[in-house]
C-alpha cells in the first residue's frame, strides 16, 4: 500500500476560489516526489492538505493507513506531530531558542525532549557547533538547516518541504540538497515543493501542477 | 524534563526578547507597588491615625462606682493590664479636692503631670508644669486673671497659700505655670497628686482617671466591658464624642483606599491584557509554528498563561519591594514614623499579580489558539 494516496482531492476557498481541482496521485514509501508549477497553482494549498494543517474539501487522502478526510481538528494535529516532518521557504525558527532548543521544542510537543538526541541531529546537518546560537546569528543556510534537523528529530513517516530552497543562494541550496539526497539515500520518503526546475530535477519524480489541476 | 523544558521555554521567551516584556514587566511592577503601597496605607493608617486622634484628648474615663468620691490608685495597673496588647499613649490619674488658695477656695486637681502630658498633649502652658515634690501649683487662665487681675502672666512665679480649708495647716506653693484649654480646666488649679494626697489627707485615693489608648469603634468597646467585669469600684465610661468621629473619619478613609485599589487593579489588568494581546499579535509565526510542529490548543494555553504568570511573580516581586518603600515613605511623611515591612503584604501583591496578569492574558490567550498554522506555509 502507497504511504501516500489522494483521490480526486480539490479544495474551495470561500466556497469559491477553486485552489485544488480533482488531485489525483500516490506516493510510495522511500519515494522522492517534486511537486512543481508557477505561482498560484495550488502548490502551497496541497501541502497543507497533505501537512495536516487543513482539510479538503473535496475527495480523499489517506496518509500511511489513516483516512485524514473524517478526523477532527485535534486528531489533525496529532497526526501532524506524529508523522510529518515539515521544512518552511522562510526557515521559521523560534527568535528567542537556539538552534538545539528549537529542535527541543519539536520533541517536547511530540514527547520528552532529549539534549543527546537533539545534538545528534544538528550533527548530522553539520551544525553541532552552533548549537548554542540564536536564530539571528545564524546565516539562512544554517537556519535552513537546523530546520530539517527538527523536521527529523521524531521520526516522520514523511518529509515535506515548501521551497526549502526558495530564500537561499547557490552555496547553500546545494548544501540543502545534498542533505536531501542523504536523507532521500537512508530511505526517507520526501516530498518537496519547488518552482524552480533545477532543483525539481533533483527528485525521482515530478508532478507539475496548473490552475488546481495535474498537467500531462 | 519535560516540565524543565517547559519552563526553560516560557523563561527564555521573557529573558530574551527584553524591549516588549520589560514594558509588560513595568505596568505589572507599578501595579503591584500601588497595591502593595496601598494595603499597607490601608492596613497602617488607622493605626498611624489611631494614634494622630489620641492628641485630642482621654477616650476612656475611669470613675469611682457605687457612687463613691474616690477609689485606690492601684486600680490604675490593673487596668492597665486588661488593657496590655493595645497602646496605651497615657493614663492620668486625677484627685478634685477644693482648696483654699489665697483665701479663695478654689477645685484644685492633683495629678502626674508626666501621663497628663501624654493624655492631654493640647493643655497649653505659659510658664511650666509644676516639678515633682517642688511645691509648686498650676493656675487655669480664669483664676490667674482673679488673682491678678491686671497682667494675669505676672502671678507666674509668685507664692500662694494653700490649705485644706480653715482651721488646717497653711503652706506656701510657687505658681509655676498658667494653663488654656478652652474648657472648665481654666477656672482649676493643678498641683502633684502626692501634694494634694496630703493635703486633704487622701493617701492612694483617686476621683477619675484619663485612659488615652490606641483602639477603634468596637474594640475599644470590648476593653470597656472587660475593664467593667474585671476591676471592681470603679467604673469605665467611654468618651463617646471622641470614639465614633474617630471610628466614621477611618471606615471613610479604608473605603477610599480600598475604591483607589480596585481601580488600580481594573487600570493593571487593561494594560496587562493589552500588552499580551500585542504580544500575540506579534508573535502569530511562532504559535502557527509551533501549531505545525504539532503543539495542541492546550500547548498554546499553557504557554501563554505561564509566560503570564511568571511575568506576573516577577512584577509582583518587584513591586511588593517598590510598595514597601513607597507606603514607608508616604508614612515617614505623614506620620512622621516607618513601618515594618510585612511578608504577608508581599505574598498577597505577588498572588494578586500573578491572578492579574493570568486573567490578563485570557483574552490574548484566545486568540493565540485561534492561530491557524497553515500561516507559516503561506508566508507574507
Ligand atoms: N486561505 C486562502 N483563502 C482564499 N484563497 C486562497 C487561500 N490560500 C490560497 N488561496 C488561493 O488558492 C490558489 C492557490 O494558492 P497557493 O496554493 O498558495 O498557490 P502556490 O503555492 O502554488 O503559489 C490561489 O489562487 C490563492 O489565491
Ligand atoms: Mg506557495
Amino acid at each position: 500500500m502507497a504511504l501516500l494516496e489522494l483521490k480526486d482531492v480539490s479544495m474551495v476557498y470561500n466556497g469559491k476560489v477553486r485552489a485544488l481541482d480533482g488531485i489525483n496521485f500516490s506516493v510510495e514509501k522511500g519515494e522522492w516526489v517534486a511537486i512543481m508549477g508557477p505561482s498560484g497553482s495550488g502548490k502551497t494549498t496541497l501541502m497543507n492538505i497533505i501537512g495536516c494543517m487543513d482539510k479538503a474539501t473535496g475527495g480523499e487522502v489517506i496518509l500511511d493507513g489513516i483516512d485524514l478526510s473524517d478526523v477532527d481538528a485535534d486528531k489533525l494535529t496529532e497526526i501532524r506531530r506524529e508523522k510529518i516532518g515539515m521544512v518552511f521557504q522562510q526557515f521559521h525558527l523560534v527568535p528567542y531558542l537556539t538552534a538545539v532548543e528549537n529542535i527541543m521544542v519539536a520533541q517536547y510537543y511530540h514527547g520528552l525532549p532529549d539534549l543527546n538526541d537533539a545534538m545528534t541531529e544538528l550533527k548530522r546537518v553539520g551544525l553541532e557547533d552552533r548549537a548554542n546560537h540564536l536564530p539571528s546569528q545564524l546565516s539562512g543556510g544554517e537556519q535552513q538547516r537546523v530546520c530539517i534537523a527538527r523536521a527529523l528529530i521524531n521520526y516522520p513517516v514523511l518529509i515535506l518541504a515548501d521551497e526549502p530552497t526558495g530564500n537561499l543562494d547557490e552555496a547553500n541550496q546545494n548544501l540543502v540538497m545534498k542533505i536531501f539526497h542523504e536523507l532521500h539515500a537512508e530511505g526517507h520518503t520526501i516530498i518537496t515543493v519547488t518552482h524552480s526546475p533545477d532543483v525539481g530535477r533533483e527528485a525521482q519524480r515530478c508532478i507539475v501542477l496548473e490552475h488546481g489541476r495535474i498537467k500531462s | 524534563m519535560r516540565l524543565k523544558f517547559f519552563l526553560r521555554m516560557i523563561f527564555y521567551s521573557l529573558l530574551r526578547r527584553r524591549m516588549r516584556m520589560l514594558i509588560a514587566l513595568t505596568a505589572v511592577a507599578v501595579g503591584a507597588t500601588i497595591i502593595s503601597g496601598m494595603v499597607t496605607v490601608y492596613r497602617e493608617v488607622p493605626q498611624q491615625l489611631g494614634r494622630e486622634f489620641r492628641a485630642y484628648g482621654a477616650n476612656l474615663l475611669i470613675i469611682p462606682a457605687n457612687e463613691a468620691a474616690t477609689f485606690d490608685t492601684n486600680k490604675i495597673s490593673d487596668i492597665r493590664e486588661i488593657l496590655s496588647g493595645h497602646e496605651i499613649i497615657g493614663a492620668a490619674p486625677f484627685l478634685y479636692e477644693r482648696l483654699e488658695i489665697n483665701k479663695q477656695y478654689i477645685l484644685t486637681g492633683g495629678t502626674n503631670f508626666t501621663e497628663l502630658q501624654r493624655v492631654s498633649p493640647y493643655w497649653q502652658i505659659e510658664g511650666a508644669y509644676p516639678a515633682a515634690g517642688g511645691r509648686e501649683v498650676l493656675i487655669g487662665a480664669q483664676l490667674a486673671k482673679i488673682f491678678s487681675p491686671y497682667e494675669p502672666s505676672e502671678i507666674i512665679g509668685q507664692e500662694v497659700t494653700i490649705s485644706a480649708g480653715e482651721g488646717t495647716a497653711m503652706k506656701k506653693y510657687v505658681v509655676s505655670g498658667i494653663v488654656s484649654t478652652g474648657g472648665k480646666e481654666e477656672e482649676f488649679a493643678f498641683m502633684n497628686l502626692d501634694d494634694l494626697q496630703q493635703i486633704v489627707g487622701k493617701p492612694n485615693q483617686i476621683s477619675i482617671a484619663q485612659f488615652s489608648v490606641v483602639a477603634e469603634g468596637d474594640s475599644l468597646k470590648t476593653l470597656e466591658q472587660k475593664i467593667s467585669s474585671g476591676v471592681t469600684g470603679i467604673q469605665p465610661q467611654l468618651v463617646q464624642q471622641i470614639a465614633n468621629s474617630e471610628f466614621n473619619v477611618l471606615s471613610k478613609l479604608q473605603v477610599l483606599v480600598l475604591l483607589v485599589t480596585a481601580i488600580v487593579l481594573l487600570l493593571t489588568l487593561i494594560c496587562v491584557t493589552t500588552t499580551m494581546m500585542a504580544v500575540v499579535t506579534e508573535r502569530r509565526k511562532e504559535i502557527g509554528l509551533k501549531k505545525a510542529l504539532g503543539a495542541a490548543n492546550e500547548n498554546i494555553v499553557r504557554e501563554f498563561l505561564g509566560e503570564g504568570c511568571l511575568l506576573g511573580a516577577f512584577g509582583g516581586l518587584f513591586g511588593s519591594g517598590l510598595g514597601y518603600l513607597f507606603a514607608q515613605s508616604v508614612s515617614l511623611q505623614v506620620f512622621g514614623r516607618g513601618i515594618y515591612f510585612s511578608v504577608s503584604i508581599a505574598i498577597l501583591s505577588i498572588v494578586l499579580s500573578i491572578i492579574v496578569t493570568g486573567v490578563a492574558s485570557l483574552i490574548p490567550v484566545r486568540i493565540a489558539t485561534a492561530v491557524d498554522p497553515a500561516i507559516v506555509l503561506r508566508g507574507e
